[in-house]
């Protein structure tokens, strides 16, 4: 009988076109409508903070690299993974990621919790040149980071683009977006009041690349991977991990 | 620039001389050579950059300090020049040549499918010149950004109407089961594209988007997408290409109707849940990686039901296996297709999944499926393929064939072995605990000694990709030096209707 059936269905173009438009949407629609609706499915965290335009501006130069081909950022609920990175990604920690670089690949560690972990001179060598600092690293030079000036024009567009998709940034945040970028990277300006007062206090103001006086991809990038790890509290007061959390970045 | 090309010679082929009436008495074959033609070009262009990212990890000066030359920008390039250019460009070649063939009807207009092949051609270029300025969605397998996208739905949609345009002209009153394959290809994986592709650009100038997607459900959607990509692109697709030459070139009848049905909609069904099986461990609630976990061990039924019909269609052709390297290639092609599909659903299981995932094991399968499975049965489509559509004796030389066949399966085995033995290797270095209760290896530890394997990878890239320079110049040479063969006139549509009762 079945047979009978498919040898009708397969003289009919419209109705095998319907037929795998059905069959193959089940799937999809039984896994990922769920997410949106069941509230379990990202933890709460009220003291989840965003990107300042500085670390978003970072977070693109890193995609824009390629760097997810290579690091991972999530350590999943494995003890290994937990002793060797720290307490396993919570899905509140990227419910602001758009997109999410949990990645695939760990030809080089992972870099969820890679924030503070390291000096910004020992993040500015490393990407300078991988060798100098681990003699046996793989990982590419990116020289020209240090080199590149930061394009800051543009950052109101992306924050307004991101809150579009969903992330809260006020409109004093967007219209400020370049301002507070440079101010971010340049401490001893006039600028850098303004972005502890629009992202808080403990907003990490500094020259990431070392160079006070100009914004670099350097800086961007830098200051993207000080806060890896560091939006929320949430994985620290969720798992029984090991060892302290860092002082949290609000 | 191939956009380009194409264009002029549509534009060209307006000034040509009015076409006589008994053109329509054959089918419409010049966009199906030129597909070929573009499929081996990117073959060669992905491939070697897939030797020149295979020997950064063990070279990383090799970058010559260019920004376009990391690892990281030159990886999607590759992925994209192998799946896209060699492989969609395969498939669209094939499946213009399958539907006007297995539906005997000639394509209902000659624009369309130049509009499909240059289109196609255009988003590929479109996104890889893209990927070596650093403008990429960094969602893998999908990292070409929005205005790509978008002119890859317009591209997507012509391919779809011209498909059903030229089944619905069909004189046999079936629809073929390799055209069951390309329509399903079609179908799904232009609502995978869009699905994970909706994206906010930053401004009608820039290149740059943010998709809509944050978080957990954009990992979702991602693999949900990236599995189904392997799924219909790098499956579905190819099953088609499989049950349509396997047989020609064997001259055997397909083994089972039954077990073609039974694959067809069990690959449909179950392979969109399994995409979660890339989250095992992760913060993606439980429940959903449980589902993908079940369906991708579910799935082997119908992936070895396929496999199974291929090789026993063989059945009482073995001595043409054994003669024939193009027959070879198919029948190696379904092995892997076997293997590749049985590793699957063994490491979709979740504690097996704990120690392959994040490395290189995964890279290996991946290569499995892709050297073993999608570039064999390509090359043995082709060489089936190219004689008849050029009108060819044969292929230029029958021993190229063959140290084509000898050079990719020897560059997949080295490929496939070397990353087995990195990637169990270093899963379980990462595991591996002391006595005293503490982790016994750094991560630069298992780094250290994954670089034998990753010289070893690039020497079988390299092998197999001199295979397919090989086979690109044996091509190039039959179009150019093999006598014509004398027309036989049996490549043709069927004139007018004609009644058949059942098959």
């Amino acid at each position: 009988m079945p047979e009978l059936f498919h040898r009708k269905l397969e003289r009919s173009t419209i109705g095998f076109v319907l037929a795998v438009i059905a069959v193959a949407s089940v799937g999809g629609i039984v896994e990922i409508a769920p997410l949106f609706t069941i509230d379990e499915t990202v933890e709460e965290a009220p003291d989840m903070r965003l990107y300042t335009p500085l670390e978003l501006a970072g977070r693109n130069i890193y995609i824009r690299e390629g760097c997810y081909a290579c690091h991972s950022q999530m350590i999943r609920t494995l003890r290994d993974e937990v002793e060797r990175y720290g307490p396993y990604s919570l899905a509140v920690e990227s419910r602001y990621d758009h997109p999410m670089l949990w990645g695939s690949k760990r030809t080089g560690p992972d870099l969820a919790r890679v924030g503070d972990k390291y000096s910004d001179l020992w993040h500015v060598s490393h990407l300078t040149n991988p060798r100098d600092v681990v003699p046996e690293s793989n990982m590419p030079a990116y020289r020209w980071l240090a080199r590149n000036p930061l394009q800051m024009e543009d950052l109101p567009l992306h924050l307004a683009a991101q809150r579009a998709v969903g992330v809260p940034y006020t409109d004093d945040m967007i219209e400020n977006a370049a301002k507070d970028a440079y101010g971010q990277a340049t401490p001893d300006s006039d600028a850098a009041s303004g972005v502890a007062e629009r992202y808080g206090e403990e907003t990490q103001i500094r020259a990431f690349d070392g160079v006070a006086t100009r914004v670099t991809e350097m800086d961007a990038l830098v200051a993207y991977l000080q806060i890896l790890g560091r939006m929320t509290d949430a994985a620290f007061e969720h798992t029984a991990a090991p060892q302290e959390p860092p002082e949290p970045v609000k | 620039m191939a956009g380009l090309l194409c264009a002029i010679v549509v534009i060209h082929s307006y000034y040509e001389p009015e076409p006589t009436p008994d053109r329509l008495s054959s089918y419409y074959d010049p966009p199906i050579k030129a597909g070929i033609a573009m499929s081996m070009a990117w073959a060669v262009f992905a491939m070697f950059v897939g030797v020149w990212v295979a020997l950064l990890l063990a070279w990383p000066e090799l970058t010559f300090d260019q920004p376009w030359a990391g690892f990281g920008r030159l990886r999607p390039v590759h992925t994209t020049g192998v799946i896209f250019g060699f492989g969609g460009n395969a498939l669209i070649a094939t499946s213009f040549h399958v539907m006007q063939r297995t539906s005997r009807a000639r394509m209902p207009d000659q624009i369309s499918p130049w509009f499909v092949l240059a289109g196609y051609n255009l988003f590929c270029i479109l996104s890889v010149s893209g990927y070596f300025i650093g403008i990429t969605q960094s969602k893998e397998y999908a990292e070409a950004e929005w205005y790509a996208d978008i002119w890859l739905v317009i591209v997507w949609v012509t391919y779809f109407v011209l498909y059903i345009r030229t089944i619905a002209r069909r004189k046999e009153p079936h629809i073929y089961v390799a055209n069951w394959y390309f329509l399903a290809f079609i179908l799904v994986v232009a609502i995978l594209h869009i699905v994970n592709n909706i994206a906010v650009p930053v401004s009608i100038g820039h290149a740059k988007s943010y998709t809509v997607w944050a978080g957990v459900q954009d990992a979702m959607v991602q693999w949900w997408y990236g599995h189904n990509a392997v799924a219909f692109f790098l499956t579905a697709g190819f099953l088609g290409m499989l049950y349509y030459y396997l047989p020609v070139r064997a001259q055997r009848p397909i083994f089972s109707y039954r077990l073609s049905i039974l694959s067809f909609w069990g690959i449909t069904f179950f392979y969109m849940w399994a995409g979660s099986h890339h989250l095992h461990y992760t913060a993606l609630p439980h429940w959903v990686q449980t589902l993908g976990m079940t369906f991708s061990v579910m799935l082997l039924v119908p992936s070895w039901a396929s496999a199974g019909n291929a090789l026993l269609t063989l059945n009482g052709a073995w001595h043409r296996v054994r003669d024939d390297a193009t027959l070879r290639f198919m029948m190696v092609a379904a092995v892997f297709y076997g293997l590749s599909t049985f590793e699957g659903s063994f490491m979709a299981i979740r504690p097996v999944n704990s120690l392959s995932h994040y490395t290189d094991w995964t890279v290996g399968h991946v290569h499995a499926g892709a050297l073993g499975w999608v570039a064999l049965i390509t090359f043995g489509s082709f060489y089936t393929l190219v004689p008849s559509l050029w009108k060819r004796e044969r292929m230029y030389s029958a021993g190229l064939v063959e140290v084509h066949f000898w050079l990719a399966l020897a560059g997949t085995l080295v490929y496939v072995f070397a990353m087995w033995n990195s990637g169990v290797i270093q899963g379980l270095m990462w595991r591996t605990y002391t006595k005293e209760g503490t982790l016994a290896y750094s991560f630069l530890d298992s780094l250290v000694a994954m670089r034998p394997y990753y010289v070893a990878r690039a020497f079988g890239g390299i092998l197999f990709l001199a295979g397919a320079i090989v086979g690109s110049y044996n091509i190039w040479m039959t179009v150019r030096a093999v006598p014509q063969a004398a027309d036989t006139g049996k490549d043709a549509p069927q004139p007018e209707k004609v009644a058949v009762a059942g098959e």
